[in-house]
């Protein structure tokens, strides 16, 4: 009996889970973005830069699982100029363990940062990958997605809540039509939606202890990615003042003039 | 409805590159404050500030903390925020490692205590006071004391008030009748009445650390008679757990013009008995103990005029952007403009902004000086750095508060009469600021004290050497060019001249004719306020002219060289004015007949 104790606790801490949780460095999204004179992209010149909200979600949900007792490893990987530094700092003082900088000063799009990520996962071996459902910048909503594939790995995005017990996870996802709750194999991509959790507000000694945690450096050349973008960004613009609203007279009017001036229907 | 956003930006010039963090995380015990870490902490602390504390302040403003029953409950929203603010660590940002706090500088928390106050300044009280225990207690606390009580109030569990006023003895303290009958185990029994006292009772903690004032039995008249007693609201076990309620009840809280959500408490000790109190240090050095808690508070208080300048200024801006009010001056039949357009709007919209950045940056460099004062390794810049805080502390207080309460009107002004109306938040920004100016000594209190105990007495030796580094620092600007820096130096080099000539009065003045000095106390008060403040805002702007020509195109920097030049313009030039107050007013000050008020 005693043996089958060990064994047993033996197989628990084999089985007990490393979530990787990418974080990306954006716009505060306080800041009221304004578009370059030139049109080439929106200005990044002297503007406060914060964590995604959804990957500040990610990581208070590995951070929860590594509280619960279920995870045993939250790392923090982010991929950019060498200021995410900053964001891995901040996840860290949320909770994560350690982090991995992926230093490039190249546009990174969204299969590059998955290829990156891919290589990551090749070498930390997650049972789990925390992405927030997209960035607040440019609103993909592609890199989990690009990651699953990439890996061959299960995905379950836009959750709503997770529940990981042995080699599965059930995840509510939010859909269009309400709430959806599927059971997926691990090692798995899940994404975060806004309703997962409400992430906490850093306590001052984490803040400090952070500053301690590990933080590696790397580069997509070591980790033997091409980051090369692949899209071209044509034109960026404001979108269009709102104009005037205008009375109708009744609702005849109304459906009239938004099938033969608005065109919405 | 303007929400306030902490002025991080500003903070990070003041504090790295005016106030020289880089030369206090070398001091001994301030190295993990390097500039990454306090980037960290300001952000996090912004976001407290922002999104926990700031939602707060209306709505504790229209429920006021309310007394029942010999106790308080605080408005709706406080106690879990105060708990959240004691789990993050918060309160035991600045103190000791030893009892469990972050021992980050004063710098810092200078900076993070301002989003405090900015974002609610009846929250922010309960910190304050907590604060101003706590250092009282780890410099003159005996060890039982330190153990029993320093790790609750650095973590927050517990908070700390400062039990000075009586009904007779509020600036005067030698009037002070509470009485301390000592106990055969050592103890004390505290019998009397005390008034104002912040946060003397809530409910936002499990227990309350009343630091009382109190008279010993045959103890001689007058200050030198005055003793310092710890009195818990529950008695502490020896295994730290709480035991019984100490008879030491708040039997009603004011009804005040503002910071309606801090209970002001009327406490009566002894009412069932006798208050059990455990002396602090020594007897009859109560006072000089009082005035360590004091002096963190006042500097504590000062912060909150910053923070009133910057609070109102944010205010006044966003609804400046906003209200739509006749058209451009001078162009007829145009567009209407927001009033932010208006030359006046904008003359008091930039009022604001350089007092908040002139009381900010000075506020700043002088909580650095604070580090320096108690961490350098060399004992005479130790001591040098402590005649300059000792200087500017009474300065800090009484000219920040001052401009925070002018400040918060001009708000209003910028309003019109929107501003007068409490739903749009200027007039709390009014009400709650007037207290500043008062408690922990009045501005004339502060003005005396500087004129008298840390001017006169030393025949002007600090304010000379500081009157002679604000000369060296001209050097500087002289090597700079352009029509702003002219102007700058210009309103300093006339400002500090009539520091100098202000401050030789007052030495030669107080001996001879100290009724003179003292009348003339407050005017230079202001007048050292104002002109210090222009050496830090013309620092501010060499430095930010340098970054400029370094090709940093941050608008930050043209925006601080702008300002500054606004306030060498606008307010440095009342320094010759204020001198000729100084010199010559006090006869009209004091010619008429008492009867023929």
């Amino acid at each position: 009996m005693a043996a089958f104790d060990v064994d047993y606790l033996e197989v628990i801490k084999e089985k007990v889970l490393k979530i990787l949780v990418p974080v990306k460095r954006v716009v505060d999204y306080n800041v009221k973005v304004r578009v370059k004179a030139d049109g080439s992209n929106v200005d990044l010149a002297n503007v406060k830069m914060s964590m995604n909200p959804f990957d500040e979600i990610a990581i208070e949900e590995a951070v929860r699982l590594k509280e619960a007792g279920i995870a045993s490893e939250v790392v923090a990987v982010s991929a950019g100029l060498a200021n995410c530094q900053e964001t891995l700092r901040t996840a860290m003082a949320i909770g994560a363990d350690r982090g991995i900088l992926i230093q490039s000063d190249v546009d990174l799009q969204p299969l590059a940062v998955a290829k990156l990520l891919q290589a990551v996962c090749e070498k930390e071996q997650p049972q789990v990958v925390i992405c927030g459902k997209q960035a607040i910048d440019d609103d993909a909503n592609q890199t989990g997605q690009m990651l699953a594939g990439l890996m061959n790995w299960p995905q379950a995005t836009f959750a709503s809540k997770v529940v990981v017990a042995g080699q599965q996870a059930t995840v509510t996802r939010e859909i269009d039509g309400g709430l959806e709750t599927i059971e997926i194999a691990l090692p798995a991509v899940l994404t975060a939606d806004l309703r997962l959790n409400e992430p906490r507000y850093a306590t001052l000694p984490n803040i400090m202890k952070a500053k301690r945690k590990p933080l590696e450096t790397t580069n997509p050349e070591t980790l033997g990615v091409d980051v090369t973008p692949r899209l071209k960004t044509l034109k960026v613009a404001e979108p269009p003042k709102r104009s005037a609203g205008i009375k109708v007279a009744d609702a005849a009017d109304l459906v009239m003039k938004l099938k033969t001036e608005a065109k919405v229907i | 409805m303007s929400e306030y956003i902490a002025p991080i930006r500003d903070m990070q010039f003041v504090l790295k590159e005016l106030a020289g963090l880089d030369q206090v995380v070398q001091l001994p015990g301030c190295e993990e404050a390097t500039p990454d870490l306090v980037d960290a902490v300001l952000e996090e602390a912004a976001k407290f500030a922002e999104e926990v504390l700031s939602p707060l302040n209306i709505p504790g403003d229209l429920e006021g903390a309310k007394w029942h029953n010999k106790a308080v409950t605080m408005p709706a929203g406080f106690k879990e925020a105060y708990q959240l603010f004691a789990e993050s660590g918060w309160t035991a940002l600045a103190c000791e490692p030893e009892w469990g706090g972050q021992g980050l500088p004063k710098l810092v928390a200078a900076a993070v205590s301002e989003m405090w106050k900015s974002a609610n300044h009846s929250f922010s009280l309960c910190p304050l006071l907590t604060n101003g225990a706590i250092e009282a207690l780890v410099l003159t606390g005996s060890d039982k004391l330190k153990k029993d009580y320093l790790e609750k109030m650095v973590s927050g569990v517990w908070t700390g008030t400062m039990n000075l006023t009586e009904p007779n003895a509020g600036s005067d303290l030698a009037a002070v009748r509470t009485r301390a009958e000592p106990q055969a185990d050592g103890s004390y029994k505290i019998l009397g009445q005390k008034i104002f006292i912040t946060y003397g009772d809530h409910d936002m903690a499990e227990n309350i650390v009343h630091l009382v004032l109190a008279r010993t039995p045959n103890a001689p008249e007058g200050v030198k008679g005055i003793s310092l007693f710890v009195v818990p609201k529950f008695m502490v076990n020896d295994d730290g757990s709480l035991g019984e309620r100490n008879d030491a009840y708040c039997v009603s809280i004011e009804h005040k013009l503002g910071i309606h959500a801090s209970p002001t408490a009327i406490m009566a000790f002894g009412d069932h008995g006798g208050a059990v109190g455990y002396l602090v240090g020594e007897e009859n050095r109560g006072l000089e103990y009082m005035f360590i808690m004091m002096n963190a508070a006042r500097f504590g208080v000062g912060l909150e005029g910053v923070a009133a300048c910057e609070r109102s200024y944010q205010r006044a801006r966003d609804y400046a952007r906003e209200r739509i009010q006749c058209t451009d001056i001078g162009v007829r039949g145009g567009p209407k403009v927001a009033i932010i357009a208006h030359p006046d709007v904008r003359r008091m919209l930039m009022t604001m902004r350089a007092h908040a950045e002139a009381t900010r940056a000075l506020a700043y460099v002088v909580a650095a000086a604070h580090d320096a004062a108690i961490h350098h390794p060399d004992a005479a810049e130790r001591k040098r750095n402590q005649a300059f805080v000792d200087l500017m502390i009474g300065v800090v207080k009484g000219w920040s508060t001052e401009s925070g309460v002018s400040m918060a009107s001009m708000g209003i002004q910028v309003h019109g009469g929107m501003g007068y109306i409490e739903e749009t938040g200027a007039a709390q920004h009014l009400r709650d600021a007037q207290i500043s100016t008062i408690y922990e000594g009045t501005t004339a209190i502060q003005a005396n004290d500087v004129i008298g105990r840390k001017i006169a007495r030393e025949g002007g030796a600090t304010l000379q050497a500081l009157i002679a580094t604000m000369r060296t620092f001209d050097a500087e600007l002289a090597g700079q060019a352009g029509d702003h820096f002219l102007a700058i130096r210009k309103r300093l080099t006339d400002g500090v001249a009539a520091l100098a000539e202000a401050g030789d009065w007052v030495v030669a003045t107080y001996r001879d004719d100290v009724r003179a000095a003292s009348a003339g106390s407050v005017p230079f008060l202001t007048l050292l306020g104002i002109v210090a403040g222009g050496w830090q805002m013309a620092r501010a702007a060499l430095i930010a002219q340098s970054r400029i020509d370094d090709g940093d195109a941050d608008p930050f920097y043209a925006a601080k060289v702008v300002t500054a030049r606004f306030y060498a313009d606008h307010i440095l030039s009342r320094a010759r004015g204020l001198a000729s107050s100084i010199t010559d007013g006090a006869i009209g000050v004091m010619a008429l007949p008492e009867d023929m008020f």
